[in-house]
């Protein structure tokens, strides 16, 4: 017995989830360009169109629901639906801090800037990389691809530490910079937040590929504290 | 109760027939542990009608007093396998078991076991409803009567105590003289359960006990099956995965006569090792 039906309905609930990632990717994206470039007009946009994220968000999770009442999926059926629907949810979040990210922008904007900016970029590449990297490994089933956004996590958390400790320095230095630095630090916190979403889509990935459970540090044995 | 006990001793001396309520009466009332010894230990186990070799090797155990669910396709071997658990199986010619199978310590396929004892011991609910064309009371004390007890307040005692362990007492307790055969599906498929248990076996078999029922019987059913699992050791074969999934504790997935996976029922649901199994279990074949 084939279910082509069932088949074709969890291809569109992939489908759905991927144009949710590419979306919020983009976001992401374009919120840090608004900042390197400073583009109030792209930063105003990310944040009165968030609700197109929201909106894909609940039909998602409608999707699922239906699948769980109609089909009662079993085994890898009901890791994909399950997952999916927290998968959904880290997405949103990520959506939602490319609009944290926007009203960050836009409370720089009307100054000048404090300093280039390095770090900021360079984690936001990262961290697309791994929101891309961990939709990859959903679409493929690639559970090692998966690993690898575990990894590079580390990566960003040591970013979002070095930007705090220079900004800081601006602070003590000079209070007047307080307020353009508190935004910077906000924004990085912001890609560190979305580095931990793709974290854990990662972990769904690895979990609806293998069945294990490898949050929490589950893997490398123990909670890290 | 003292004396009940002793009646029905001297009533039925030579059937084997061993009524739990004269372990009660002497006062050791509680059962021992579960998790203990296995209740029923297969060592390849193999079966062939005629030429043809349905079980291959089955090796498994089945726990004491919790519920093991035996799912697979049509034809491979679960059914069969179940069968073999009470020889049922002695029924039909030509066929041959080979490999151990003992239950509670008893190797059942020995020349000197009595099989009347073990399908005393061993219970069987069938997938149609069999009940007798008698009343509801003779169906439940069937098996009480054919082993020579008469004594009215046994036979009382052991009907309620049947019907009520079968969640049926309440519905025909004022209609225990009525026809069996004019209850409903799910009520005749219990008045069977009240007779498997009215002999006090130690272990139940279902053969698809639901597969003629509509969804509610079927659910009071499971929820029987609920109960059943605090005194008895049952093995359930169905073909509903969803109801395997809920009333077991664990499953065993059965393909061509070999047994593919055996573990707990949560794990097989949502973590089955075998790629058979998966496709099994997801609808992919079968």
């Amino acid at each position: 017995m084939e279910r082509h039906h069932f088949e074709a309905e969890l291809q569109n609930l992939r489908n759905q989830l991927l144009t949710m990632g590419g979306l919020v990717e983009e976001r992401v994206h374009r919120a840090v360009h608004a900042l390197m470039h400073r583009k109030e007009e792209d930063a105003q946009r990310i944040i009165v169109t968030d609700k197109e994220v929201n909106d894909l968000q609940m039909d998602i999770d409608n999707r699922c629901l239906r699948l769980l009442a109609t089909q009662t999926p079993l085994a890898v059926d009901l890791r994909l639906i399950t997952s999916a629907m927290k998968i959904n949810a880290d997405l949103e979040r990520i959506g939602d801090q490319a609009v944290n990210i926007a009203e960050s922008v836009l409370v720089l904007i009307p100054h000048p800037p404090l300093k280039p900016l390095v770090d900021i970029p360079r984690m936001a590449a990262i961290a697309e990389k791994m929101i891309r990297d961990a939709l990859d490994g959903f679409v493929r089933n690639d559970a090692a691809l998966a690993r690898e956004v575990l990894r590079r996590d580390d990566e960003v958390d040591a970013l979002k530490d070095q930007i705090f400790r220079e900004l800081l320095t601006y602070m003590m230095a000079d209070p007047g910079t307080i307020q353009r630095a508190l935004a910077l630090i906000l924004i990085g916190r912001n890609l560190e937040r979305i580095a931990d979403h793709a974290t854990n889509i990662a972990e769904d990935v690895i979990f609806i590929a293998e069945a294990k459970d490898v949050r929490h540090h589950a893997e490398s044995g123990g909670q890290k504290p | 109760m003292l004396m009940a006990d002793h009646e029905m001793k001297t009533t039925a001396p030579d059937t084997g027939l061993r009524i739990r309520t004269e372990v009660k009466a002497q006062g050791v009332t509680a059962a021992p542990p579960r998790g203990g010894e296995p209740d029923i230990v297969c060592r390849n186990v193999n079966l062939s009608y005629g030429d043809n070799h349905v079980l291959h090797d089955i090796t498994m155990d089945v726990d004491d007093r919790r519920v093991t669910a035996l799912i697979g396709p049509s034809g491979c071997g679960k059914s069969t396998l179940l069968r073999c658990f009470n020889r049922m199986n002695d029924l039909i010619d030509d066929v041959r078991v080979w490999g151990e199978i003992k239950v509670k310590g008893l190797d059942i396929n020995a020349p000197i076991t009595d099989v009347i004892e073990v399908r005393r011991r061993v219970g069987m609910v069938f997938q149609k409803s069999n009940p007798f064309p008698k009343s509801i009371y003779e169906n439940v004390v069937y098996g009480l009567r054919i082993a020579g007890i008469n004594d009215k307040a046994i036979l009382d005692e052991a009907c309620e105590r049947s019907l009520g362990g079968a969640a049926l007492w309440d519905e025909v307790k004022d209609r225990l003289d009525e026809s069996a055969l004019a209850l409903s599906g799910g009520q005749m498929q219990r008045v069977c359960i009240a007779r498997a248990i009215a002999v006090e076996p130690e272990i139940i078999l279902m053969d698809e006990p639901c597969s003629a029922l509509d969804p509610i019987a079927t659910l009071k059913i499971e929820e029987l099956i609920f109960q059943l699992k605090e005194k008895y050791t049952i093995v359930i074969v169905t073909h509903n995965l969803q109801q395997a999934a809920r009333v077991s504790d664990k499953t065993a997935f059965f393909w061509l006569g070999r047994l593919v996976e055996f573990g707990p029922t949560a794990e097989m649901f949502t973590a089955p090792k075998d790629k058979l199994t998966e496709d099994y279990i997801t609808g992919r074949f079968g």
